[in-house]
């Protein structure tokens, strides 16, 4: 039997709100599993075409860029540190340094769509455009391995740029006072959703970049 | 125990605020909100079921009459995507579940009050986009509520905003079955253990296990058919080296669960039912709960039954065989609880418990019909043929159909403090029971004669049954209407039902009807849930 919710009552609830972080933990968790299935069918779909085209997924990894996936994953993993430490400094009450590590984050996210960025623009360059023609001529499983990259990396992507909006609307949040040392949970369940982004990419880096 | 504001209350309906259409679409009351559900869930059950009508009015006889195979196409996929994603996957757990989760744990509303709006607004948008991809674009899609690749990737219809309309139902769904766990989670009254859960309760809760874990699923299926159809990303495509058949796995993974989340609702209304109208403890409560959660796993595991001839190795259908069997198992262990629990009952057939006993009825065959389709050898024979919408019907319309107007004859009277007209309940309730046998009885055998689904005309030898099915239908389409009229009138101006018509001792008897705006003032001491004695009717 879990501690009743009306134990939590907050100083600023009334009669029929009442506070329950436990719970709105319990309902991110529940948010972020959806989360790792929706990546799990495109997991799903990597598993079975990398068993059918070994050659080709082997062949397309060695095409993309290894360093700037690194960088990428190395900002990702300090973007998430930061985001651990502005909820510690927030509860310490050190509000500014919070919202410093905050749109540290938040840099880093840009940082990563840049890189984002600059690598499907050399695939574009190179005429690796979804539906193309150049696309339709290459052999099956390189254009299933384009195919997959775009739309693993692109719904991760989206992922990132929803991740850094909540980091932002959070910011915003600590600034009005509604989201405090003694009241952060907001802030717990966000930082929860960044990692997750992270955690997704952790994936992805090795299964497109290194294995091959 | 008294939580009655006395005298003439219209109990959470009453206007409140300013009032308006205002306090109701963006109310964050769980009660509201159901009603909100209910009564649209109810017009789009109206408009399917109007469709599968004009299908059935085309097959009354063979050739080319009343509609074009183009139209007939649109229809029955029509059909499935508004039967299946906006009536029948939200039904229970979205207008009772919402209403009566709370106050069967003793909890005055859901763990997210503003998610469970927005969930009801994902359901608006999202059936707004799926009827607005009937008149826009190329022509209403025509894929079947599938959407089987390659065909719904080149199809000039409008398949990209119904697979956009599906996602957001699915979000919808989602975001229901997360805020019902997390309320079984935190909200119980002190005192109400796991054992003294609501069996209606642990059905919602394995049910929304499935929607949380299944429906992402479906959502990254629906993306990638968006993303094939606009980007060419060549996934599903055998002609870029893409497979089709792992799209009917990534469909299957959440589309057979998804007939659990339409199923295990009903069963715990029918869980509710029986034992109070039998005046007996349910019998066998921890096999009751703990089937449902055995549903819930065990039937994430079988989804590649849908495709034997499909092609697939010998062993996974033979391992898929099997686990349809199993699954098999936890249903039966609660159709015998149920019979048990009747065993030596003092039972009134009161119209709730006569749509439980025609659910039972119906899901049975239903369900035994489902070991055919589960069987490889036997599914060969009967595959994409009229016996699986045979057997689809029985289970879904027969089960989850009858489960959900069972509830509706049990709480409707609660919600609104007033009391249908029983007699017509009953005469509404053998004319669908007859009704839909009449439907669709004919179609097992027209399936085993080998009248393949979906098909826009026939040979000559299934007319005389296609001819009877088609009568069912009328019979069925009266029952209902007769059934929506004698509910609608009895809960405007029906007699007061009185707090406890039926002698239900879980907790929303206690409270008065209509049930009030804020339910519970403190915590109420949890009840024992089937426990009848000196638990009366009132009315």
């Amino acid at each position: 039997m879990p501690e009743h919710a009306s134990a939590h009552a907050g100083p600023t609830s009334d009669a029929l709100v009442r506070r329950d972080d436990q719970g709105s933990k319990i309902g991110m968790w529940l948010f972020l599993f959806t989360e790792i299935l929706l990546f799990g069918g495109l997991f799903l779909l990597y598993a079975s075409y990398r068993h059918r085209f070994p050659a080709a997924f082997h062949s397309g990894g060695k095409t993309l860029d290894v360093f700037i996936g690194g960088l990428n994953t190395v900002v990702l993993i300090s973007s998430s540190l930061t985001v651990a430490l502005s909820i510690t400094a927030l509860r310490r009450g050190a509000k500014r340094l919070c919202l410093g590590l905050l749109g540290f984050t938040i840099a880093c996210a840009a940082t990563f769509m840049v890189n984002k960025f600059i690598e499907w623009s050399a695939k574009f360059h190179h005429g690796l455009i979804p539906g193309s023609e150049h696309m339709a001529q290459l052999p099956h499983g390189e254009a299933v391995f384009y195919g997959l990259y775009f739309a693993m990396t692109g719904l991760h992507g989206v992922h990132v740029v929803i991740g850094a909006s909540l980091i932002t609307w959070v910011m915003l949040l600590i600034r009005r006072g509604k989201t405090t040392g003694e009241n952060y949970v907001v802030l717990e369940n966000v930082g929860l959703y960044w990692h997750i982004v992270d955690l997704v990419w952790i994936y992805l880096f090795p299964l497109f970049y290194l294995i091959s | 125990m008294d939580h009655a504001t006395a005298g003439e209350s219209r109990g959470f309906y009453e206007p409140r605020g300013k009032g308006g259409v205002a306090s109701w679409i963006f109310s964050t009351d769980h009660k509201r909100i159901g009603l909100l559900y209910l009564s649209l869930i109810t017009a789009m059950f109206g408009v399917a079921l109007i469709l599968g009508l004009i299908i059935r009015l085309k097959l009354m006889t063979p050739g080319n009459t009343l509609l074009s195979p183009q139209q007939y196409n649109a229809l029955f996929t029509l059909h499935g995507v508004i039967m299946i994603f906006m009536v029948v996957i939200p039904s229970i757990p979205a207008s009772f579940g919402n209403i009566f989760l709370p106050l069967h744990i003793g909890a005055n509303d859901v763990s997210f009050p503003r998610l469970n709006n927005f969930s009801w607004w994902l359901y608006v948008i999202g059936s707004a986009l799926a009827v607005a991809s009937i008149f826009t674009g190329n022509g209403a899609p025509d894929t079947g509520w599938t959407f089987y690749v390659p065909f719904s990737e080149r199809t000039s219809t409008n398949v990209s905003v119904a697979v956009i309309a599906v996602f957001i139902l699915g979000f919808s769904s989602i975001l229901t079955g997360l805020n019902f766990i997390t309320t079984v989670h935190r909200l119980r009254t002190p005192g109400m253990t796991w054992r003294k859960l609501p069996l209606f309760v642990w059905s919602l809760y394995a049910t929304g296990w499935i929607q949380v874990l299944a429906t992402p699923i479906l959502g990254i299926t629906v993306l990638l058919i968006f993303a094939e159809r606009v980007l060419h990303l060549g996934l599903f495509d055998a002609s870029l080296g893409g497979d089709p058949l792992l799209y009917q796995h990534l469909f299957w993974i959440y589309s057979h669960p998804a007939v659990y989340i339409m199923i295990l609702p009903a069963m715990g209304v029918i869980s509710e039912i029986i034992p109070v109208f039998s005046r007996k403890p349910i019998f066998g409560y921890n096999m009751i709960a703990f089937s449902s959660l055995a549903i819930a796993f065990a039937g994430s595991l079988v989804w590649a039954h849908h495709m034997f001839t499909s092609g697939m190795s010998d062993a996974a259908v033979l391992v898929f065989s099997f686990l349809t069997f199993v699954v098999a198992i936890p249903s039966a262990i609660k159709v015998f609880n149920w019979l048990s629990t009747m065993y030596k009952g003092s039972i009134s057939l009161d119209p709730p418990l006569l749509f439980a006993l025609g659910f039972i009825l119906m899901f049975s065959i239903g369900g035994l019909t489902g070991l055919v389709l589960g069987s490889a050898g036997t599914d060969i024979h009967v595959h994409d043929t009229y016996f699986v919408v045979a057997h689809f019907h029985y289970v879904i319309f027969g089960g989850t159909g009858l489960g959900m107007f069972a509830a509706a004859h049990y709480w409707l009277p609660k919600v609104f403090g007033r009391m249908y007209d029983h007699g017509k309940a009953a005469w509404s309730f053998w004319l669908i029971l007859i009704g839909m046998n009449v439907l669709y009885f004919p179609m097992f055998v027209m399936g085993v004669q080998g009248m393949p689904r979906r098909y826009y005309d026939y040979l000559p030898q299934y007319a005389p049954l296609q001819m009877v099915s088609t009568w069912g239908s009328w019979i069925l389409a009266a029952g209902l209407v007769l059934m929506f009229v004698n509910l609608w009138r009895g809960c405007r101006s029906g007699p007061p039902a009185g707090r406890n018509p039926w002698g239900g001792a879980t907790l929303e008897w206690t409270l008065p009807a209509p049930l009030p705006a804020e339910a519970f003032h403190e915590d109420p001491p949890a009840p024992e849930p089937y426990d009848y004695k000196g638990v009366h009717p009132d009315a």
